[in-house]
Formats: structure tokens, sequence, C-alpha cells
């Protein structure tokens, strides 16, 4: 007999790895992908494609370069592709995806350490960096039947009424992913239903922004549906701001980490000069997080006081 | 109590709950190591030559935090050996010819029992150690001067494949009753709580059958999420008590003892037989017969898995359960007082997965049964900040092996764990200026 393994317990572990998470995270927004490109058509599964493989060869560009451990077979750098093109509108044109892709792998992950050490959230970070960096962005793509018009945020935001239910099938304007509130209600109860994520961050946004506009925008109960159904805030709250990286641990860290979100999702929205809050409200509670983090670690059962 | 702690929920794979444990044909040889308990190691009083029987003294309890070794078999004392340990240190072992006829040492005779003082000192004498797996000698538990409330008796078997104390209180009730019923007379023990997970109903209808046949004890069904066997979950999800960090149950008010240490009291108590062999289960996918064997103490790991048939080629094997277990250097290792398992993988079972870097999920804080974050353990253990591994509460840590078991980076938590606590062990004293 050849000599005997041996390790130290526990000598069993969970099916789940980084893989697996990330595999479940890329199939979740598969529903929220396809809506996008039946919407806006193959332009929308261009820019898809683009940030995937421009998300994925950075990823291997840059562990080749740099000597370090290959990391592509982790599907993260997938996510972070898709993520960053369901945030863009379908007419963006494909050296500004490349660019954008690369700005999420490189210089916001790989170089504070890959996976697990980026402070921001790729995907989101690399949306703001496109915004501010290409104006074009700042125009919206439309459905192929629909005549342009303003975004719902933009309408909402001038006191125009919305169809609420073309917000929750995503028949309006705006980025490829953040359109369909119900494909990606599908992709997030998905991750809910295999324990990717808690319900805890998701939830305390959403229900927070409605209450908050709700409260601002003349106590009308549809008017506040219509602003948690538009704007990526779906997306934001049940795709980016879950990000294990850039998110608190606990169930009381995830509710605060939500409240905080929706607080800024609504100034921005409401007194800001930019429609849309969600995304520099999710990278501002990603800076916030250590803190939050600090303040809602676990009390431990029958621990010691060590001062 | 307010809530449960929290777990993990894992695969059950009791495959034999419902084998009763057979007696394993007499072995030509045993090896009885001196140090098969918490404390310091038993000192030998038999030499080569010697004869001994069944239940003889081969070593008498050290100072201190001790307990006496017995010898498990009838025969000539072969040698005194070193042993190498599971645990990398070295003792002393005495190695028995056994001359097959498992003859019963004729001086053994039931304790005489009459006050607190005569059982404390027969239950020294008997040999038994804390069952369950930690070793720790029973009679120093019960020697206190604080007043046990609650004597609560681990039958929660929370650990994958363990099935030794499911035999133990489907086969043993009435042991265990005796036992009870003489630790509550004279202890003066004002309640018994028994905590068994759900996954055992056989086990609880027994038990609860027994409990109706005398007073003072309380069956408690508990959800079968692991570590429920952990001695502060135990405690606190049977009595509502907190064990503060580095206490003992007595602390407050609870003794906690395994069922098969409590059967094996109840078996010396009537017959004065000393802990001279042990049930234990016997699977793991390299086993072709799964079962629970009656091991005598000393008996090497070899001859009980050749016992139960080997399958498929073992690369691991393991003391106890898979959790919290330790995997052997070699097949020449005796069964030892606490051991209730040996499971025997293949390759394919015992392969360790490859570490890959932290997410920062939270899985490990959030599955901790105490709320430790093994992530600030590192951390703190990268940086030599001895102050900052015990707040982030290192040494709270039980090892149950919940974190590392989740973690979807496979990042190896309780032994990162393991190692701040070695290092606190060793921390430089403070310079006084």
């Amino acid at each position: 007999m050849d000599k005997l393994h041996i390790s130290v317990s526990p000598h069993i572990r969970s099916k789940i790895s980084t893989s697996s998470i990330m595999l479940d995270v890329a199939i979740s927004l598969l529903p929220a992908a396809i809506a996008g490109c039946i919407i806006f058509g193959l332009s929308a599964l261009a820019v898809i494609l683009a940030c995937i493989a421009s998300a994925v060869l950075a990823e291997f560009v840059f562990n080749v370069i740099t000597k370090r451990t290959q990391t592509i077979f982790d599907l993260s750098a997938i996510v972070t592709g898709i993520l960053l093109a369901l945030n863009l509108p379908a007419n963006t044109p494909l050296w500004q995806c490349v660019v954008g892709s690369v700005f999420a792998i490189i210089i916001v992950k790989c170089i504070f350490g890959g996976i697990g050490c980026n402070l921001v959230n790729p995907a989101m970070t690399a949306r703001v960096f496109m915004i501010i960096a290409f104006a074009n962005l700042s125009t919206p793509a439309y459905p192929l039947d629909a005549v342009s018009s303003a975004t719902p945020l933009a309408e909402l935001a001038n006191g125009e009424s919305v169809n609420i239910l073309d917000l929750f099938l995503g028949n309006i304007g705006g980025a490829i992913g953040e359109t369909s509130a119900l494909a990606l209600l599908i992709g997030g109860i998905y991750l809910l239903c295999r324990r990717v994520i808690t319900w805890h961050i998701p939830v305390s946004i959403i229900a927070s922004v409605f209450v908050f506009s709700f409260l601002l925008d003349g106590f009308s109960f549809t008017n506040a549906l219509a602003w948690i159904l538009s704007g990526g805030l779906f997306l934001g709250a049940f795709f980016m701001a879950t990000d294990y990286v850039t998110s608190p641990a606990t169930s009381k860290g995830k509710i605060i980490y939500g409240i905080g979100i929706a607080v800024i999702t609504v100034l921005i929205r409401f007194y800001g000069n930019y429609p849309e809050g969600v995304s520099f409200a999710i990278l501002m509670l990603n800076i916030l997080n250590p803190y939050i983090e600090k303040a809602s670690k676990r009390k431990l059962f029958g621990g010691k006081k060590y001062d | 109590m307010a809530f449960y702690l929290k777990g993990v929920k894992l695969p059950h794979r009791k495959n034999t709950a419902n084998s009763p444990a057979v007696e394993l044909p007499p072995v030509r040889q045993v090896t009885i190591p001196t140090s098969m308990h918490i404390g310091a190691p038993a000192k030998i009083v038999v030499k080569k030559g010697d004869q001994v029987f069944v239940g003889s003294l081969i070593a008498e309890a050290g100072a201190g935090l001790s307990s006496p070794v017995y010898s498990s078999v009838s025969g000539t004392v072969n040698s005194v050996a070193e042993l190498l340990l599971s645990n990398g240190s070295t003792c002393e072992a005495v190695v028995i010819d056994s001359d097959g006829q498992m003859t019963l040492d004729s001086e053994i005779v039931p304790p005489q029992v009459n006050s607190k003082e005569d059982l404390i000192d027969a239950l020294s004498k008997s040999g038994i150690v804390g069952l369950g797996g930690a070793g720790f000698p029973t009679a120093v538990k019960f020697k206190t001067d604080k007043q046990i409330e609650e004597l609560v008796i681990n039958g929660a078997e929370c650990e994958p494949y363990i099935t030794s104390d499911t035999v133990t209180m489907l086969t043993k009730a009435d042991l265990m009753k005796d036992a009870i019923e003489t630790l509550v007379k004279y202890f003066g023990i004002k309640k018994v709580i028994i905590g068994i997970e759900k996954n055992k109903p056989e086990a609880i209808a027994n038990m609860q059958k027994m409990s109706s046949e005398t007073s003072n004890v309380e069956i408690k069904v508990l959800p079968s999420v692991y570590p429920q066997g952990g001695e502060k979950v135990l405690v606190y999800h049977t009595t509502g008590k907190i064990i503060p960090e580095g206490a003992l149950p007595i602390e407050v008010g609870c003794v906690v003892c395994n069922c098969t240490t409590i059967a094996e009291i109840g078996k010396y108590l009537k017959t004065g037989i000393p802990l001279v062999s042990k049930v234990v289960t016997v699977d793991g996918d390299a086993i072709a017969n799964p079962k629970n064997v009656i091991v005598p103490i000393g008996t090497l790991i070899k001859d009980v898995i050749e016992f139960c048939g080997i399958k498929s080629e073992i690369a691991k094997v393991l003391y106890g359960g898979p959790m919290m277990g330790i995997s052997v250097t070699d097949l020449d290792k005796p069964v030892i007082k606490n051991t209730n398992a040996l499971l025997a993988f293949t390759k394919a079972e015992a392969k360790v997965p490859k570490t890959t870097a932290c997410i920062r999920c939270g899985a490990c804080t959030n599955h901790c049964p105490f709320g430790i974050s093994p992530v600030a353990i590192l951390k703190s253990y990268k940086a030599n900040d001895y102050e900052g591994m015990k707040k982030a509460g290192a040494l709270l840590c039980m090892e149950c092996g919940c974190c590392s078991f989740v973690c979807p980076a496979k990042i190896p938590n309780v032994q990162n764990n393991k190692l701040a606590k070695l290092s606190l062990r060793n921390e430089p004293k403070k310079e006084v200026k």
C-alpha cells in the first residue's frame, strides 16, 4: 500500500466553490441578457460578447505578464463582462466596451490583487468611468420599435407619468440589461433559491427606495412603483450590490448597506444632476463597506473581552 | 432559548445505524498506549513477560490530570515500545501478545459505592475518559465543590458516518439508567438532559422509554445541524446556558458526558470491568462491509478494517468523523479509548481541494456557531498581532470545521485557527517597562 494521505480536518468539503458561485451568477444574468437582445437587437449581443471576451482576455494577459496563477477559470471575469455589458446601452461602440472591460479587470481588480482584493465592484466602477469618459453614453439606446424619447427616469424626474407595464417588461429606453425588471427578477430569484445571495441587500434597497420615493414624489403609489422598476435599480440591487467582495458579510451589515444605497440613489435621483443614481450609490457604499463591516460584526458567543 | 446556534447541514451517511455491534474475533497482539486522555500519561506497572488478563492494571494514573490503563486481552506482555501518536508526540505503549482466551482478571469485583468520595474513586479507577472524542478524564469532571445543576448527556452524534453512540442508546439503556441514578444520588444532580439529534428516531424512542422509568431525566430532540454535539453548543441548546470562553461547563453548573461514557460508567459500577473495549463504527468508501465492531482497546487499525473488508485501495484513514477526525500515518496505530470510528477513504474521497483566493463571502463567519471570523484571525496571525487574534476569537474556536467546510475558496480555515492558537500559546511575555 502507498503512504496514507495526511491532512487537517475537516476531511469533507461542501460542493460549492468560487467557480460554481460565479457560474450561478452568470446563469442568473441570462434572462436579462436575452431580454436585452430581444428588446435592442443584435447590437446588444455584440456589446455583451465584446465585454465578456475582452474581460477574460484582459485577465488572462495580466496573469501571464505578472506571472500570477491563472485565474480566468474561476469565471469571475465572465461575470464582470456580462455585468458591464448589461449596464451599457446597446449602441455603445465596441472599442468603448473593450476599454471599459479592460479598465474593470486590470485597474479595478487585478492591480489591487485580483479576485477578493478589489475595493469596489469592477463592473460598476467601469460603468461610472465610462459615463464620465464617453459623453455619447449619456444618450441611451431605445427599443427597436420605439420612438426616441426621454428615459423613464428622465420622464419621472420631469413629473411625467410612465407606463408601469412597459417598465416591468422592459419595453423602454436604457442600458441593455436594466430595462426588463421581470427578467432581472427571474435572475434574482434564481440567485436567492441557489443561496448565492440572501434577501437582505436586494430587499432593503428596493423597499427603501420605494418608501423614500413614495415620500418624496407626492405620496403616489404608482410613481413609487415606477421609481423602483426603472433605472437599473433591480440590476444594481440583485447583481451589483450583492457582490461578496464589496458588501458586508453579516445580515445586519447587509441591511445597513442596502438602506445606504437606497438613500444615496434617491438623493441623486431627486436632487442630483444625473438622472441615474444607483451606480454612484453602490460605488459610494462600496467605499464605506469596511466601516459597515466593522460596525456590524457578529458578537462572539461567550467571547471574552480583550482590551 | 432564543435561537439555535448556527452550523452546517451535512450529509448524514449513517450507513451503520441499523447494524448492532459485532465482536471482533480475537487478535494476536494489541498495542495499548499510556496516553489516551487529556493530561499526564499513565505510568506502566508491568514488564516484559508478565501475565495479564482482561481488566488487569497495566499502567496507573500519572500525577494530576490522568487516567489508569487496563489490559484489553489476556496474555503476556511482549514489550514496552515507544509509539508515535497521531498528534505528533510520542508516548510509551504496552504491547501484549494475546492468548486468544479473553480471560477476565479474577480480582475484578464491582466497586463498593456508599458515598460521593467512593463514587469519584470508582470513576478514577474505571479508566473512563470522555468517549465522545476529547478524552477528558471523567472522574475529574465530577470532582468539584460546585453544585452540579445539570448533567447534560451528549447523544447528538452530529458527525457523518458515526453510529457508535446510536448503538449505545439502542442497546445499553439499562446501563445508562443505572449510571444516571447513581450519579444523581451521590452528586445531588438536579436535572439530567439527554440531547439527541432528530435523525435518530429509534434512539430517541428508546431513551424516552428509559427516561419514563426514572425521574429527573429529560430527552431533548435537537435539529440535525452540525456541530450539535459541540460541548458549548449542546449546553446552550439543552439548558440555555452560555459557557464563557476558556471555562469548563461546571462554571455554569453543568457537567457534559457522552452517552457512551455514561453507559461505560454503568457497566463499571455493575461489573467492575474497567474501560477495555470500544464500539467503533467502521465505514468509508474503501470499506466493503461497514459495521459497528466491539474492539479491544489497543487493537491495530489494520486488524479492525480487515475484519470489515477492504473494497478498494485506501488513501486516507481517520480516527473519528470526517469533520473533526484525525488522519493517521499508518494502519499500525491502535484503537484507543476515545476512538468512536475508523473511516477509510479511497483516493477520490481523500482528495484535498485546491485553495483559491478569499472572495469575502462571509460564509465562514455566518456558519460559525460562535460567530468567529477566521478571515480576521488569519489577518492578525500573519501580522503576529496577538491581541488581534484573541479579539477575533481564536481561543474561542472549537475547531469544529464548519468554516473550512463551507468555504467556496477551500481555504483551510481550521488549520489557520489552529496555527493562531499555537502561536498564542507561545506568545512572548510583554516586557515590563
